[in-house]
């Protein structure tokens, strides 16, 4: 017989501290309507807030010119200008060495569409190839181009610096935990705060753009290398000692090759980081896709906008199906006798397609480069259109009544009474959330966290942070969370929106901002809009994956007990599916923590618009305390969230 | 039993799993149980096992799924570090080698074959079974053409540029069984080797393992849990139980006198006649008339004989030599299966 562990904290105390605390948070707040608070129990007074911007700063200064560090970055600046002006010059023709570029397009169109070919047959190569055709005909190619240069330096960079902290953490534990709670940190900082240092450390342009991409992909490069090497059989392992491997062979040719896998897939999301990072790094001047995109959503020109959208996407899901098909691509043996030519058809086609059309530009320009106006962009008339529709009095009158009810009703009042709410009572609702969802453990560090924001000074615009993420994560989870319900109950609709749901999360973040904006214009109302379609991702994608890995036999048990549909779902299928569902509420939450700093683009009264501003000088300080505020909001849902989650499922005694 | 210098030589050894073993060990009083063990946190692997392994001998190690004959295993080949005891390796104390020296040991000496077979799986069965010679440095041409030798012994030809994955169950175990081979150990691991695969394909493999021994006469460490298995194939076997060693005999002797309750817990289902032989029975005291029978046949073999036959005593002979007589009615007894 198992034991049953004993329940040792008694989750009817853990009730009632919530409880408890609540309770004075809400006497608090009704002191303050009522005008009896003090003050200072409403708002920290200025004089009591430390300067951590100016610590920071005075630290920063310190490491930057006393240590040397700026000497230090500056001189790899030099090299890493050399790889980018290189790539540079390949890709888009940029005067520096080598001067062969750039290559023609036609000839990238055919390699990609020969790889594709090899790594997941026809339709991939027909994805790949269009894709760069598009790119061409709609004359964007030498912005993406630009995009591209760089994403073919980070990436590379990314890799071998994740895969190498990734090995250093599995095989020596002080690395791993000192590396962890970095991780951590890194992954909820919100990117505005990698820009500025790399700016500062690297020069502004493409250097910092690729300095700031290559930190922001690291991460789940090292998370899955970690996994990876752990779980290697360790029969394989053995194998390799008995076969005499010392100690670089056994990494090099047992450990590295089998957990290939895992490794692939870190490149895959390096490869989707990269991409999404570079197009953000147009807020610090890098030029390309990105840059473009900014110009002409602050134009309001909605046809390009739209255009250089589809191209940013098409070469998301290009380079991610790629790489996925990659990952899934084992070895294969060939027939005893296969010539050479057989053996690597793949690289003697791509050799000749390449050559081919490079031949094939020399005698014809058009294959070489798509001129002005030998394009088919349709910008203009997509514009006349996309506004056109816009101004058709019925969806005028619809888009008006959501931002009318919406701000009017809905937003508006949240804010105001979130930010009336004095700081104290407000530590508390977040720390009894805590308690109750976590435990006692996960209050102390809510306190603390928040309590750090509270000091930071920037108490007001966090809570309008706090506050965008939350209405757009409601929100989110009325629309999304009842399709992912609706889906689930067919095997067809499931795959079909699971689909959807993974293409989606391959788009970089910034393309949100399209279609909130094309609604919805330069608003508030925008800026939840696009919080709310980027955060409705992970909300459906976790439902259906709830509800359709509750065991089978759960549900058969329901059935023979007469149960009906809905009885069904809310008494057997919800609650099993309840924490995978928290897994997608915590990624909805750390989603729209990242987005609504990108809608500080829009225009937006919180860290994020601090954050921006902070861009345009070298206030490193601030720059730092802001970002931290977000990222320890961001941390505290996402511990308490995913406490929260394990603790159910294994209460459950799910996997 | 051979008077030559074993193999291996193990001598009260000890593999303790937990926080801080060696000190445990150390202060541990010399009585304690699996269990008193376990409650202070602490799992003996191995408990005081001591055991010769001669040349050219099968030793099987059996017990059930945690009775330390994977641990045992691996402390002969250093895959684990004991906690206490020797372990000597052709006379050389293997605790004592420095790193290179023991990786020397692995490349020149030793193979091992796994349960769930081990293999490498982005390289091909060629590239598998070569490995070893790859990692001590060999050239690609000898260890091409070593590896083509081993793939062809154990019945691969024509699969050199397979995948793993592309083989089913036995075909991988015939690669790791190859990949042992490679360097030509003169020591061979197999822990449960066949345990992973079907019966049948089980059955093949043994009378395959039966071929390849009788060619190549190694010394042989092989894990089962399962006792048939061990008494097809063993010249001696070592019955282990929470990390200590039951009793270590020739199949015969473990039939015929369990030495524990445990053992012959075991030895209870099985049919003794087909495992027990007439030169056990064999006593050099007496003298039997008439055709002597073969000290290498079974019980079960010789029934007819023993029904029919109206000697009391029937000579046994070993290589035409006669070493005694066995009694009619004790070989009876074991072929009727009376107690």
């Amino acid at each position: 017989m198992v034991a049953i562990p004993a329940v040792t904290r008694d989750p009817m105390t853990r009730n009632r501290t919530a409880v408890w605390l609540l309770g004075v948070a809400v006497v608090m707040t009704v002191l303050q309507y009522s005008g009896v608070l003090p003050a200072w129990l409403h708002r920290i007074p200025d004089a009591m807030i430390p300067p951590f911007a100016i610590w920071l700063d005075a630290f920063f200064n310190f490491v930057k010119d006393d240590l040397g560090l700026l000497k230090f970055t500056r001189f790899l600046t030099a090299g890493l200008e050399n790889v980018l002006d290189t790539s540079g010059n390949i890709f888009y023709g940029k005067r520096r060495w080598p001067n062969l570029g750039p290559i023609p397009w036609t000839a990238i169109a055919a390699v990609a569409a020969v790889i594709g070919y090899y790594l997941g047959g026809w339709r991939l190569a027909l994805l790949a190839g269009g894709t760069f055709v598009w790119t061409a005909l709609i004359g964007q190619w030498k912005i993406a181009m630009e995009t591209m240069s760089v994403v073919v330096v980070a990436a590379p960079l990314a890799f071998v610096i994740g895969l190498s902290l990734g090995i250093a953490a599995w095989k020596y534990t002080w690395v791993d935990k000192a590396m962890k709670p970095v991780l951590s940190v890194l992954q909820t900082l919100p990117f505005f705060t990698y820009l500025l240092p790399a700016v500062i450390f690297f020069k502004v342009g493409p250097t910092a753009g690729a300095v700031a991409t290559t930190i922001y992909a690291i991460p789940p490069m090292i998370l899955m290398t970690t996994l990876g090497l752990q779980k290697v059989s360790p029969e394989v392992v053995e194998a390799g000692k008995m076969s005499g491997c010392s100690k670089f062979q056994m990494l090099r040719h047992v450990y590295i090759p089998s957990a290939r896998t895992e490794i692939l897939v870190g490149v895959n999301q390096v490869i989707m980081l990269c991409l999404a990072m570079v197009v953000l790094t147009a807020f610090i001047g890098m030029p390309g896709l990105g840059a473009k995109l900014l110009a002409m959503m602050g134009s309001f020109k909605l046809g390009r906008s739209f255009e250089i959208g589809v191209t940013i996407v098409l070469l998301a899901v290009t380079l991610d199906r790629m790489s996925k098909a990659w990952v899934v691509k084992q070895p294969e043996h060939f027939e005893k006798g296969t010539s050479w030519v057989n053996r690597h058809k793949t690289l003697v086609l791509a050799v000749a397609v390449f050559i081919g059309f490079i031949l094939l530009a020399q005698v014809l320009p058009i294959a070489s480069e798509i001129g002005r106006g030998q394009d088919f962009s349709k910008g203009k008339e997509l514009d006349n259109l996309i506004k056109g529709f816009l101004a058709i009095d019925l969806v005028q009158s619809i888009t008006y009544g959501i931002r009318y009810f919406l701000n009017v009703w809905i937003l508006n009042p949240f804010r105001d009474f979130m930010l009336s709410i004095p700081i104290p009572a407000m530590i508390m609702v977040v720390v009894a959330f805590s308690v109750w969802l976590g435990g006692k453990r996960e209050g102390v560090i809510a306190a603390i966290f928040f309590g750090l924001v509270a000091l930071s000074g920037w108490w007001d615009r966090s809570m309008i942070t706090l506050y965008s993420v939350l209405a757009a994560v409601s929100i989110a989870m009325l629309i999304g969370i009842p399709i992912g319900i609706l889906a689930a109950r067919s095997d067809r609709w499931s795959r079909r929106v699971l689909l959807a749901c993974d293409t989606a999360q391959t788009f970089p973040s910034f393309i949100y901002l399209i279609p909130a904006i094309m609604l919805f214009g330069i608003t508030a109302t925008a800026v939840v809009g696009s919080i709310l379609i980027f955060a409705m991702v992970p909300l459906t994608r976790y439902t259906i994956e709830g509800l359709r890995t509750v065991p089978p036999e759960m549900t058969e048990a329901a059935d023979m007990a007469g149960a009906t549909r809905m009885q069904k779902l809310v008494n057997v299928e919800l609650p099993l599916a309840l924490p995978t569902m928290a897994v997608g509420f915590n990624q909805a939450i750390m989603f729209a923590f990242f987005m609504v700093i990108i809608a500080a683009f829009i225009g937006t009264q919180d860290l994020g618009q601090e954050l921006q501003r902070t861009l345009a000088g070298t206030d490193l300080g601030k720059n730092f305390v802001l970002g931290i505020c977000v990222s320890l909001m961001a941390l505290t849902f996402d511990l308490v969230i995913m406490k929260w989650a394990a603790d159910k499922k294994k209460a459950l005694g799910l996997p | 039993m051979s008077t030559e210098r074993p193999v291996i030589s193990c001598k009260n050894v000890w593999k303790l799993f937990g926080a801080n073993p060696e000190r445990y060990l150390a202060k541990m009083s010399s009585d304690m149980s699996f269990d008193d063990m376990r409650e202070d946190g602490y799992i003996a692997g191995v408990k005081d096992v001591s055991l010769d392994v001669f040349k050219g001998e099968m030793l099987v190690i059996m017990g059930l799924s945690g009775s330390g004959k994977s641990t045992l295993v691996r402390c002969f080949s250093r895959l684990h570090e004991i906690t206490g005891g020797t372990i000597e390796v052709d006379g050389q104390d293997i605790m004592s080698l420095a790193e290179k020296d023991l990786i020397d040991l692995r490349r020149s000496k030793m193979g091992m074959v796994f349960q769930s077979f081990g293999l490498l799986p982005h390289r091909s069965v060629l590239d598998n079974v070569a490995f070893p010679l790859e990692m001590r440095g060999q050239d690609k041409h000898t260890r091409r053409a070593r590896a083509l030798e081993v793939i062809k012994l154990v019945g691969l030809e024509g699969r050199e540029d397979y995948f793993p994955r592309e083989l089913s169950g036995g075909q991988q175990q015939r690669v790791g069984i190859a990949r042992s081979l490679a360097i030509e150990p003169d020591i061979w691991f197999l822990d449960e080797p066949f345990s992973a695969l079907d019966p049948l394909i089980r059955r093949e493999m043994q009378d395959e393992f039966l071929r390849l021994q009788q060619l190549l006469n190694k010394t042989i460490v092989f894990i089962t849990h399962d006792f048939d298995e061990a008494l097809r194939l063993a010249d001696r076997i070592a019955i282990m139980k929470d990390g200590a060693v039951e009793q270590c005999d020739t199949p015969d002797q473990i039939v015929l006198h369990p030495a524990t309750e445990y053992v012959r817990k075991f030895t209870e289902d099985i049919d003794k006649a087909r495992v027990v032989h007439a030169g056990v029975l064999a006593k050099p005291d007496q003298t039997g008339k008439g055709d002597p029978v073969d000290a290498g046949m079974t019980v079960h073999k010789l029934a007819r004989i023993l029904v029919n036959d109206k000697r009391d005593f029937i000579p046994v002979s070993r290589d035409g030599v006669s070493i005694g007589a066995m009694s009619r009615a004790d070989a009876l007894d074991i072929l009727l299966g009376a107690e």
